[in-house]
């Protein structure tokens, strides 16, 4: 099965989650204490972002703990990227027209 | 050429927002006619290669602005503006959405608050753009699609880069 990051942050929930372990990583417990959802949910949502790449597992002692894939979360920060370049082109036209339009007043 | 002007752009997730602050190389008469006149917003609003023609304008609060996208292949996409603020010369506010040729929103894509302000310092003009949009889902909805269907990706690229991005997700 192939995931993708932006399926990832599609659901709330998940995005929480992302928020949540930003900070610090934590174990599953710790997670699910944060949501009404039952603790299989959120094994669901953790299993479907380590998929996906955005968290990373990781054993200290007994315990497994979640935390944030950086170098993943760049993807998104790549889009943005490519967005603002999307302003970045419509503005340029618009000092071409307000140019043109001031040379004209002249 | 422009390099000198200032752009920024933040995407702040806590507050819903997206803003977008730019300076232009002209007075404030001349930017704010060309963010509210029609002939000259048909002349550069739309990221190319897109262009943009309008249907009808009517700069007014309660009125509206109705135009197309039109792309490379002929493919259109409908907006429109719907004025609900204007301070002439200051600032204006619309409340943007995805139509049909007639203005009829397409109520399935998130549509947002947008608040222009302009302020002029010895003739260069700072446009502030804040879009708010009501849900973070929203928000996130729009990173998401990349205004798939309504911002109208200009950049083929990006276009490409959605494909790709939604055949992954039919494949799941």
């Amino acid at each position: 099965m192939r995931r993708d990051v932006f399926q990832a942050i599609a659901d709330p929930t998940r995005r929480a989650i992302i928020l949540l372990i930003a900070f610090q990583s934590m174990t599953p417990n710790a997670i699910a204490e944060h949501f009404d959802t039952s603790r299989q949910a959120v094994s669901k949502h953790l299993r479907i972002l380590t998929e996906c790449n955005l968290v990373k597992q990781e054993q200290s002692g007994r315990e497994i703990y979640y935390q944030l894939n950086g170098t993943k979360m760049k993807e998104v920060d790549k889009w943005l990227e490519q967005f603002r370049k999307i302003w970045e082109g419509r503005f340029n036209e618009l000092d071409n027209v307000l140019s043109n339009l001031k040379n004209k007043k002249k | 050429m422009n390099s000198n002007l200032q752009f920024d752009f933040t995407i702040d997730k806590e507050r819903k927002t997206i803003s977008v602050k730019r300076e232009f190389a002209a007075d404030l008469n001349l930017v704010w006619s060309a963010w509210t006149t029609p002939e000259i917003l048909d002349q550069w609003w739309a990221p190319k290669p897109y262009q943009t023609k309008t249907k009808s304008m009517d700069f007014r609060v309660g009125g509206f602005w109705l135009y197309a996208m039109v792309g490379p292949t002929n493919d259109i996409h409908w907006c429109k503006a719907d004025y609900k603020k204007i301070d002439p010369l200051l600032s204006f506010s619309g409340l943007d959405a995805f139509c049909d040729e007639n203005g009829n929103v397409n109520e399935a894509f998130p549509n947002s608050l947008w608040t222009n302000t302009f302020t002029e310092k010895n003739n260069v003009t700072t446009v502030n753009i804040l879009i708010e949009y009501k849900e973070l889902a929203d928000l996130e909805k729009i990173i998401e699609l990349g205004f798939k269907e309504g911002f109208t990706m200009a950049m083929g690229n990006l276009d490409q880069y959605f494909e790709e991005k939604f055949k992954l997700r039919n494949e799941i």
